[in-house]
């Protein structure tokens, strides 16, 4: 994605410094001393049971609720001493209901922020052109009303918004909840990929452990305005801290762990030939768990992995996949078994 | 042609017929329209009274408009505004029309202004409940993600608020301009012209090309106001069109 | 200010004579509001129960009330001449449109969960109208007559001009009645405005079952008092 000065430089971190939030009137914190890190460039997941103070941790980045004691530093510097309007216009937002404005052709949507910013005409008209690929829209979109798109679409105008001026940090107030499953399957993937080219730091909210494993490369679990674990996915799902997260992650976390990783991250046994010819292909590029699952359905206990031009690269055996879907065993690269 | 109506005249009391010395047949015999009289007295008589009543008009509504939007937005803001200024409002444009402005006569006396004070105040019920209706009505998602993405207050105001509150503000102005064309032909009553002047002479004569001349005008620049400004509303919103099928 | 107290007074001399006029207003206007329900009212209520003729009936509004009225009367005295008749033509033409198609929006907008409901039950086409619908679409329906009425009182005053009588007969007179009888005309047809539009609205509440009352509906339709002419 060359053309324009990248303007997507360098995400900026954040922390949470025991960041607490009360509402008067209230005696239960809605957040209570929340403290972790996000590196910059990575997208932190925070997930909980419902009034368990994720979006209040969130929305307390930008400010759109205030903190009441401790502090959020983003790129080291604190939220609380910045003017509120230039926090804002240094971060992109994007909420379940997109909040689009209708009056608004797509271009005048997306460029919003960079015409407050007082970017020229021209370079705003560059920008949109670039987004609307990277978010997966034709450039005749620009010129179009939101009322002619689809939910989804519409949701893939938001994030092109919310990422327009550049702005190294994104919030995600479970973006994808409005659309159908297989169109927020399709989101997810997108913005996946997305991310792969700008690295934003993304702190993503939702209540779907699924999603939260899908999108995060890490997971901050809340629970009643408290922090219960920090961590990657496959940490978590192998090595949950209490009952409640093995709950809260569901009791089939081992066969979640396979989603982790596609068979063409691991390691192979050789390609057998001869009397194991036979075997069901499969490609590289596949998870573990849709491995398995074909193993299941089809019934047999090895597969044959496919490379990108078809060339044979190796079987994996059901045994081998059970490894990674180990319990309480969080070491990713375990040795094979043939 | 309404000259060729074959109706039934009731004519209570026999009007006096106006004694032109040119007059034509159609007119000495006070028939139901006289072309020629009309056009021969297009330029004197009714076209003055169109223009002046078109600037009764449009002052009245764009007077009307300045205060409305001003109280529109501190209701909009303070709540608490809603209630009283709804019911001053709604308690002017109560009073019948002959009656304001004959009210007015004391104090302003027989002019314009006294015409614009009651005219200016039949705009504002209207205006006021559409502005703030409009206003109200904007999606909260979409303040929500302007307030998110760092607009000032005042920038979300003119930039999201006002724009998608168009319509809504637009179908006020029309109604309005349309209430005030109309209550605006009472106005001559108290001597400022518009086209109720050619209307409130004709009751002397009995002249009935002068009635159904007054009254078509007046109804025609109200249907046409109205459709030039459902027209201009289209234009302002073509975000409002455009939908997904 | 003087003219004001000079109103008052006229109004205490001429006790009799301004009642009478009152009356003759209240007349005039209640023989063209009955004559308007009539013709709007079944009309506007059969469209909307069989969801037809909405073109007609939302735009009758729409011109309707761009229909200056006092021109209404002046071309009817143009074609009908001075009396009676011209002036509830005009009236009825002005009141017609709001109480049309409120009628319409009314009954056509009824919840159509609620009426297949009723028709599930097994009640005949004519009961879920007049047990599910009318009752339903009252508040809204009841909102147009208000507008139409006190339309209606409103424009009497103008009917003075084509020898409707009643107290615009008294406002028009400068000569017979002097400033003070003018002046008193103006205030006591608009006292008379304020008690119609206040007993219609106190009616209004009174027919809204409490689960219906919320704010006004569509902005455009139900503009409010359609101006007093």
């Amino acid at each position: 994605m060359e053309g324009v000065a990248d303007p997507d430089t360098a995400a900026a971190a954040i922390e949470f410094r025991a960041v607490t939030k009360r509402y008067p009137g209230r005696s239960a914190a809605a957040v209570r001393e929340l403290s972790l890190s996000v590196p910059a460039g990575e997208i932190c997941v925070l997930i909980g049971p419902s009034g368990s103070g994720k979006t209040t941790a969130m929305k307390m980045v930008n400010r759109l609720i205030d903190i009441t004691e401790g502090d959020i530093t983003v790129g080291g510097q604190s939220v609380r001493s910045l003017d509120v309007t230039e926090l804002r216009r240094g971060i992109g937002y994007v909420f379940q209901q997109i909040g689009l404005f209708p009056h608004m052709s797509v271009e005048d949507n997306i460029g919003t922020v960079p015409r407050l910013l007082g970017w020229p005409k021209q370079r705003i008209r560059d920008r949109v052109g670039e987004l609307l690929e990277l978010v997966g829209l034709e450039q005749s979109d620009a010129k179009r009303y939101p009322g002619q798109f689809s939910g989804g679409q519409r949701q893939r105008i938001g994030v092109a918004r919310a990422m327009a001026a550049g702005q190294p940090i994104m919030l995600m107030d479970e973006p994808f909840g409005a659309v159908d499953p297989i169109a927020r399957d399709r989101l997810q993937n997108d913005f996946l990929r997305l991310h792969a080219e700008v690295r934003k730091t993304v702190i993503f909210v939702t209540h779907d452990i699924d999603e939260a494993i899908k999108m995060g490369h890490r997971m901050a679990i809340l629970r009643d305005g408290e922090l219960v674990q920090y961590g990657t996915p496959d940490e978590i799902l192998a090595t949950p801290a209490n009952d409640f997260i093995a709950d809260f992650v569901g009791a089939d976390r081992g066969l979640k762990r396979l989603l982790l990783r596609k068979l063409a991250e691991i390691e192979l046994a050789p390609a057998a030939n001869g009397e194991r010819d036979d075997l069901p292909t499969i490609d590289e590029d596949t998870c573990l768990r849709d491995a398995l699952s074909m193993m299941v359905t089809q019934r047999v206990s090895a597969l044959t992995v496919l490379g990108t031009a078809g060339e044979r690269r190796g079987t994996v055996s059901m045994e081998s996949l059970a490894h990674f879907a180990d319990l309480d065993r969080a070491d990713a690269d375990a040795e094979v078994e043939a | 042609m309404l000259a060729q109506l074959a109706l039934p005249i009731a004519q209570g009391g026999g009007p006096v017929i106006p004694t032109f010395q040119r007059g034509s047949d159609c007119v000495r015999e006070n028939r139901q329209f006289c072309w020629d009289w009309f056009s021969s007295h297009w330029s004197s008589t009714f076209q003055p009274r169109l223009i002046e009543h078109i600037e009764l008009t449009a002052i009245a509504v764009g007077i009307g408009f300045v205060i409305a939007f001003v109280a529109a937005l501190v209701a909009y803001r303070w709540d608490w505004a809603v209630n009283p200024a709804t019911a001053v409002f709604a308690l002017v444009y109560t009073i019948p029309s002959l009656a304001f402005f004959q009210l007015m006569v004391p104090f302003t006396g027989l002019t314009r202004l006294s015409a614009e004070i009651a005219l200016v105040s039949y705009t504002l019920l209207i205006l006021f409940r559409n502005i703030l209706t409009g206003l109200r009505e904007v999606p909260a998602d979409a303040l929500e993600a302007a307030q998110a993405m760092g607009l000032t207050r005042r920038q979300t105001l003119w930039r999201v608020e006002l724009p998608l509150a168009m319509p809504a503000i637009m179908a006020g102005i029309r109604i309005a301009t349309v209430t005030i064309i109309s209550l605006a032909t009472v106005a001559a009553f108290i001597g400022v012209g518009g086209l109720g002047e050619p209307i409130f002479n004709a009751i002397q004569t009995g002249f009935k090309t002068q009635f159904i001349a007054a009254g078509v005008l007046a109804v025609l620049l109200a249907l046409v106001t109205d459709a030039v400004l459902v027209v201009v509303q289209r234009l302002l919103t073509p975000w409002a069109r455009a939908k997904v099928g | 200010m003087q003219s004001i107290i000079d109103a008052f007074q006229f109004i205490g001399d001429n006790l009799h004579f301004m009642l009478t006029k009152t009356l003759e207003h209240l007349a005039l206007s209640g023989a063209a509001i009955a004559v308007s329900l009539v013709i709007a009212i079944p009309l506007g209520v059969t469209l909307g129960h069989l969801h037809k003729g909405s073109f007609l009936a939302i735009n009758a509004s729409n011109i309707g009330r761009a229909l200056p009225s006092l021109a209404i009367i002046s071309i009817g005295i143009g074609i009908l001449g001075i009396g009676f008749i011209n002036v509830m033509v005009a009236m009825v033409v002005l009141a017609v449109p709001p109480m049309l198609t409120n009628a319409y929006v009314a009954v056509d907008g009824v919840d159509p969960d609620a009426v297949e409901a009723a028709r599930a039950v097994g009640m005949s086409p004519r009961q879920v109208l007049w047990k599910v619908e009318i009752p339903l679409a009252l508040p809204l329906m009841f909102a147009g007559i208000r507008t139409g009425a006190v339309y209606v009182v409103a424009t009497a005053t103008l009917a003075a001009i084509a020898g409707g009588g009643g107290l615009g007969d008294v406002i028009v007179n400068q000569a017979s009645y002097g400033t003070e009888g003018v002046i008193a005309g103006a205030l006591m047809v608009t006292a008379l405005a304020f008690l119609v539009e206040g007993l219609f609205a106190v009616i209004q509440r009174l027919l809204t079952p409490r689960a219906l009352r919320h704010e006004e509906g569509p902005v455009e339709l139900l503009a409010p008092v359609i101006e007093g002419t």
